[in-house]
C-alpha cells in the first residue's frame, strides 16, 4: 500500500478511535463499595463483538473494573487494516457483580474497492449491531483452586444494517443470535492465561453478512482459543484461533487468528495491538493485517 | 579472656531459665492473643520443594525485606490502610515473615494463626485483597524478584483468598 494512502487511513483511524476512548480514560469511582477493584488486565480487552475478552474470542471475564461488590464499564475502539477492507468495531460493556456482563458493539466493514468489484459500490460498508449478555456461572480467572476455571455462558444477538444486500449475497437472515461457553484461567504457577470457548452460530463473517446461507441454514459449533503468557502486571503477549462456518456458496469462509500483545498503561487504559490473519472475505483471500484497540475502563 | 568467655557459655547453657519461656504464638513486644494450637498447616498452603523459590527470592534477607516493604506498603495505603490500622504491626511483621519463609521454603517454622481465625471479622473485600495483592507484587518487585516467580508464590497464596475475604 502506497505510504501517503497508508498515513491517511492511519490518521482517520487513530482520529475515529481516541474521541469515544478520551471520554472515559480519566479515574472515575463507579464502584460503590471498596474503590479500584480488580487486577490490572483481569478484565479483558474488547472483543470485536463486544463482549470481554481477547481481541476474536469471547472470555469468561466479566468486563469493568469492578470486584464482586460493584459495577463497572469498558468502552473500547477496536479497527483492523487488512489489504483489501478495513474493519472497525466501537463497543461498551458493563460488569454487575463480577458476575453479569452487558454488551453493544457497532461493527463497520468497509469493502473498499471490493465493493465495486463486487458491484455494490467502491467504499459500500456493512454494519451490524451486536447486542451481549453474558453470566459468569462459576470459578474465579485468578483465585480459586487451580483446576476451577472461571466459567460462563453468553449470548450475542446480531443484527444486520444491510438487510437486502446480506440476502442478496445468499444469506438466510438478516440477523441471529450465537450461544457460547467460556472457560478462563490465568495459571499463576506458568503466568500462562488459557481460554476455550464453544459457540454456536449461523453467522457469516462475525454476522456482518448476515447468517446462514442457501446451503447452510443450522447452527455450527465452532471452536475459540486463546492462550497468553504474562510477562508483567502489565503486558501479555499471547495467540488466538477462531473456527467459523462458511455459509454463503458464493464466498468462502476461513478461520481466523491472531498473535496480540495488550497492555494496561493503567488502570484506566489498556492498548493493544495484533497482528490477524482473517483469510478470504467476500472472494479476497489473504486478509492479513493489523488490529490495534483502545479501551477505557472503570 | 577466651577461657572465661567458654565459661560463662558453658553457665548459660546449663543455668534453668526463672520463668516459662514466652509461648510460640505471643512474642515480646506484641499484644496479648487468645491461645491457640500452632501447626504448620496454619500457614493456609503446603511449602515449595527445593531451593530454587527461597533462591528467587534472595533468601530470608530477601523476604524479610519484602514483608517489611508489604507491611509498610498496606499500613499506608489509603484504601487497605483502615483495616490494618488497629492490627499490631509487630506481630503482624513476624507471622508473616514465618509465613513466607515456610511456603518459600527459606528455612523457618511457621508459628502464627490459621488464615480464617487470623482474618475474622477484618471486613476484607475483594477489591482489598486485591490491593493487597498489587502491594506485595510492588514490594517483590522492589526487590528484584522475577515475575514468574512472583506468580509462582502468588499461586501458593490465591487459594487463601476464601479465608480472607469477608463473604
Amino acid at each position: 500500500m502506497e505510504r501517503k494512502r497508508l498515513t491517511r487511513r492511519i490518521n482517520t483511524v487513530a482520529a475515529r478511535m481516541l474521541v469515544p476512548v478520551a471520554l472515559v480514560a480519566m479515574p472515575a469511582a463507579a464502584q460503590e463499595v471498596g474503590e479500584d477493584g480488580k487486577l490490572l488486565l483481569t478484565n479483558g480487552i474488547s472483543t470485536v463483538e463486544g463482549a470481554s475478552g481477547g481481541g476474536l474470542a469471547s472470555w469468561a471475564t466479566v468486563a469493568g473494573n469492578a470486584t464482586k461488590d460493584g459495577i463497572g464499564a469498558q468502552v473500547g475502539a477496536t479497527v483492523a487494516i487488512l489489504p483489501d477492507y478495513d474493519f472497525s468495531s466501537y463497543s461498551v460493556a458493563v460488569g454487575i457483580f463480577d458476575q453479569v456482563e452487558l454488551s453493544y458493539a457497532h461493527q463497520v466493514f468497509d469493502t473498499n474497492k471490493v465493493g465495486g468489484a463486487l458491484g455494490l459500490g467502491d467504499n459500500f460498508t456493512f454494519q451490524q449491531d451486536i447486542w451481549g449478555a453474558k453470566v459468569k456461572l462459576a470459578g474465579d480467572m485468578v483465585y480459586g483452586p487451580t483446576w476451577l476455571p472461571a466459567v460462563a455462558v453468553g449470548a450475542q444477538y446480531k443484527k444486520s444494517l444491510d438487510a437486502p444486500t446480506v440476502i442478496a449475497l445468499g444469506a438466510a437472515n438478516r440477523n441471529g443470535i450465537d450461544y457460547y461457553v467460556s472457560a478462563t484461567k490465568l495459571f499463576l504457577d506458568w503466568s500462562v492465561l488459557a481460554n476455550v470457548t464453544i459457540r454456536a452460530t449461523k453467522a457469516n463473517q462475525l454476522g456482518l453478512l448476515g447468517h446462514g446461507g442457501g446451503s447452510h441454514d443450522r447452527y455450527a459449533v465452532e471452536v475459540e482459543g486463546s492462550a497468553a503468557y504474562q510477562f508483567s502486571r502489565r503486558l501479555v503477549i499471547g495467540a488466538e484461533y477462531r473456527t467459523k462456518p462458511s455459509n454463503l456458496s458464493i464466498a468462502r469462509e476461513d478461520d481466523w487468528w491472531d498473535v496480540f500483545a495488550a497492555y494496561g498503561l493503567n488502570r484506566n487504559l489498556t492498548a493493544s495491538v495484533a497482528y490477524t490473519d482473517l483469510g478470504s472475505i467476500a472472494t479476497f483471500d489473504e486478509q492479513r493485517g493489523v488490529l490495534i484497540q483502545l479501551q477505557g475502563s472503570f | 579472656m577466651i577461657s572465661l568467655a567458654i565459661a560463662l557459655a558453658f553457665a548459660a547453657a546449663t543455668v534453668e531459665p526463672t520463668q516459662a519461656a514466652a509461648p510460640v504464638y505471643a512474642q515480646p513486644g506484641e499484644e496479648a492473643v487468645a491461645p491457640y494450637q500452632a501447626s504448620p498447616a496454619n500457614a493456609g498452603a503446603k511449602p515449595f520443594t527445593g531451593e530454587s523459590m527461597a533462591r528467587a527470592f534472595h533468601g530470608q534477607d530477601g523476604i524479610r525485606r519484602i514483608v517489611d516493604r508489604f507491611v509498610a506498603l498496606n499500613f499506608a495505603d489509603p484504601h487497605v490502610g483502615e483495616i490494618f490500622m488497629n492490627q499490631d504491626k509487630v506481630r503482624l511483621k513476624r507471622t508473616l515473615f514465618e509465613q513466607f519463609c515456610f511456603i518459600l521454603n527459606a528455612g523457618c517454622n511457621y508459628t502464627g494463626r490459621d488464615m480464617k481465625s487470623a482474618h475474622k471479622d477484618m471486613g476484607v473485600q475483594q477489591a482489598d485483597m486485591n490491593r493487597l495483592v498489587e502491594n506485595l507484587q510492588k514490594a517483590m518487585k522492589d526487590e528484584g524478584v522475577l515475575f514468574a516467580a512472583q506468580n509462582r508464590f502468588l499461586a501458593k497464596l490465591a487459594p487463601m483468598r476464601r479465608d480472607v475475604v469477608d463473604r
